[in-house]
């Protein structure tokens, strides 16, 4: 479990850090539908360059982002091995019934390989060097817009911090219970398919039992501070925009100017 | 069947950014058949400490030996269940483990677990079930059903149902009423009259006075000291500086001007006696 780093926040005190939520969830998104803009060597090669310099720009040890991408690791050389053997085109070099590696499929191959890479060392900057409360705040920005069309944005907003403010809070409390039952003889790792999916019932029905006398507790606890679940709530988190985030804004913009210039059309 | 430490040391999620130390360079030995009472604040490693007892967490350093085995850093996850069967641990507030449709089922999950027939278990649930100071009639209620202190007894007579020899208790009279509480530690020290041994971590140092008779205190992932009641709570100037408090009746005797005592009463009972050796004199 301490080895999965996607949601994990790290801290530190770098530029990065000191960026709005809002600034670095959009040059997130941006970021990955950009990528697919490149389409050569040049412009593939800008794109490794620019996101290895915002990992750069973190300060964080390089071993918090190579496990960020070690548990895809296998995905990614799967997808590639794809395309290293069945892309048809340019010079053939090895060829057997369906499977060839020609120039194209090198470089196809190559192609993904940098893509899948940097997409997940950009979304670990993201998660790394932001709390996810914030990242919260930033996903309740963005949806604003929607108040328009009637989407309780507020109420979505609160759902979103309750749920990752328990995360942790339901962690220990499946991690307890997993104890106390290993403790008079459940065995979570041993047996078949079948087995290990009954052994699961002392865990689950415990932690939903728990999780909802939670939620009762929590929501009678709200009530009594006052809440009401209707609109001119105050906001005590508010997020500002700095001059750092004009350097995301010039960062991801100088990006987006390279690509255009050096792709092929 | 004693329980010897030495040097254990245990890490958390080593290498990893998140790296904090839990356990440092722990080593004792405590009697079989001994009530011994772990002390020290929050946060200085009683809790994992106890996990430790059956290989729930294994140390990072040093070795381990209880109940016949031994737990090093490369001990295997597996073939661990003997050792369980032995070494039990009854943690914080255990009531959130119940989850079976009636209580009985619950008591019987771990003798189950540990070998016993549908039977044997059964039996031995009922007899559990009268001994945690519960009746019959709910034996075949479903365990949410029951007020938070029925559930907290389920919970530890479902530990004690396949009868450990050594019986780890984490806070186990936490949040309990004063009459639960006289009870369930009643209940405690007649199970290591039986002879068994009972380690409880605990934050009432009356508790540690009236029962135990070894205390190991912690600090800082640190043994600061292992000794008697009497010793430990022997220095009022050393409990202070180590956050720690002092028996009721020992307070209260330190108020108590012109009296003289041949050792500082620990208990209400040792007070009592004193008071009255001092009175007649």
């Amino acid at each position: 479990m301490s080895k999965i780093l996607i949601g994990r926040y790290i801290s530190g005190n770098s530029l990065v850090y000191k960026m709005d939520p809002r600034g670095k969830l959009l040059a997130t998104i941006f970021f990955i539908l950009i990528v697919f803009m490149a389409n050569n060597p040049l412009s593939y090669l800008i794109v490794t360059v620019f996101s290895l310099v915002a990992v750069a720009a973190t300060k964080l040890k390089p071993k918090i982002f190579w496990d960020g991408v070690k548990p895809l690791i296998w995905l990614i050389l799967f997808t590639s091995f794809l395309q290293l053997f069945f892309t048809v085109g340019g010079k053939v070099y090895w060829r057997w019934t369906i499977f060839a590696v020609s120039s194209y499929g090198i470089e196809n191959a190559i192609f993904i390989f940098i893509r899948f890479t940097v997409i997940i060392l950009i979304s670990t900057v993201m998660t790394v060097t932001t709390m996810p409360l914030e990242i919260a705040d930033a996903i309740e920005w963005i949806l604003t817009p929607l108040k328009l069309i009637k989407v309780p944005v507020d109420k979505i907003a609160l759902v979103m911090s309750i749920a990752l403010r328990f995360v942790p809070t339901l962690f220990d409390e499946t991690f307890k219970i997993m104890n106390a039952q290993r403790s008079r003889g459940a065995d979570f790792n041993n047996g078949g398919l079948i087995t290990r999916a009954k052994a699961v019932t002392p865990l689950l029905v415990p932690l939903f039992i728990s999780s909802l006398e939670t939620a009762i507790d929590l929501s009678t606890a709200m009530e009594s501070r006052g809440y009401r679940g209707d609109d001119g709530r105050t906001k005590f988190r508010v997020l500002k925009w700095s001059k750092y985030d004009l350097v995301n804004l010039g960062y991801f913009a100088i990006l987006i100017v390279l690509l255009l210039v050096f792709r092929t059309h | 069947m004693s329980i010897k430490f030495e040097k254990v040391g245990y890490t958390y999620s080593p290498g990893s950014p998140l790296e904090k130390k839990g356990l440092d360079d722990i080593s004792f030995e405590l009697k079989e058949g001994s009530f011994t009472a772990i002390i020290g604040h929050t946060g200085s490693g009683k809790s994992t400490l106890m996990q430790h007892f059956n290989a729930l967490l294994k140390p990072t350093e040093g070795q381990i030996e209880i109940a016949g085995t031994t737990i090093t850093p490369e001990t295997s996850n597996k073939n661990l269940k003997q050792l369980r069967k032995h070494v039990s641990l009854v943690f914080q507030f255990p009531e959130s483990q119940l989850f079976e449709n009636t209580v009985l089922d619950d008591i019987a999950f771990g003798p189950k677990n540990f070998g016993f027939s549908e039977e044997e278990a059964k039996e031995s649930a009922r007899s559990w079930l009268n001994k945690v100071g519960l009746p019959d009639e709910i034996s075949e209620r479903s365990p949410f059903e029951l007020s938070g202190g029925q559930m907290r007894r389920v919970a530890i007579a479902g530990v004690m149902a396949y009868e450990p020899d050594i019986l780890c208790l984490d806070e186990p009279a936490a949040g309990l009423d004063p009459r639960a509480r006289k009870q369930m530690m009643n209940l405690f020290s007649e199970y290591q009259k039986a002879g068994h041994t009972i380690i409880l971590v605990t934050h009432n140092m009356d508790d540690v006075a009236n029962y135990a008779d070894d205390v190991l205190v912690l600090e800082h992932g640190k043994l600061l000291m292992h000794d008697c009641p009497d010793q430990v709570f022997k220095n009022r100037a050393w409990l202070e500086e180590h956050h720690l408090e002092e028996p009721k009746a020992s307070l209260f005797a330190a108020q108590l001007e012109n009296f003289t005592f041949a050792k500082p009463p620990l208990t209400k009972r040792d007070l009592v006696k004193e008071i009255e050796k001092n009175l007649k004199g």
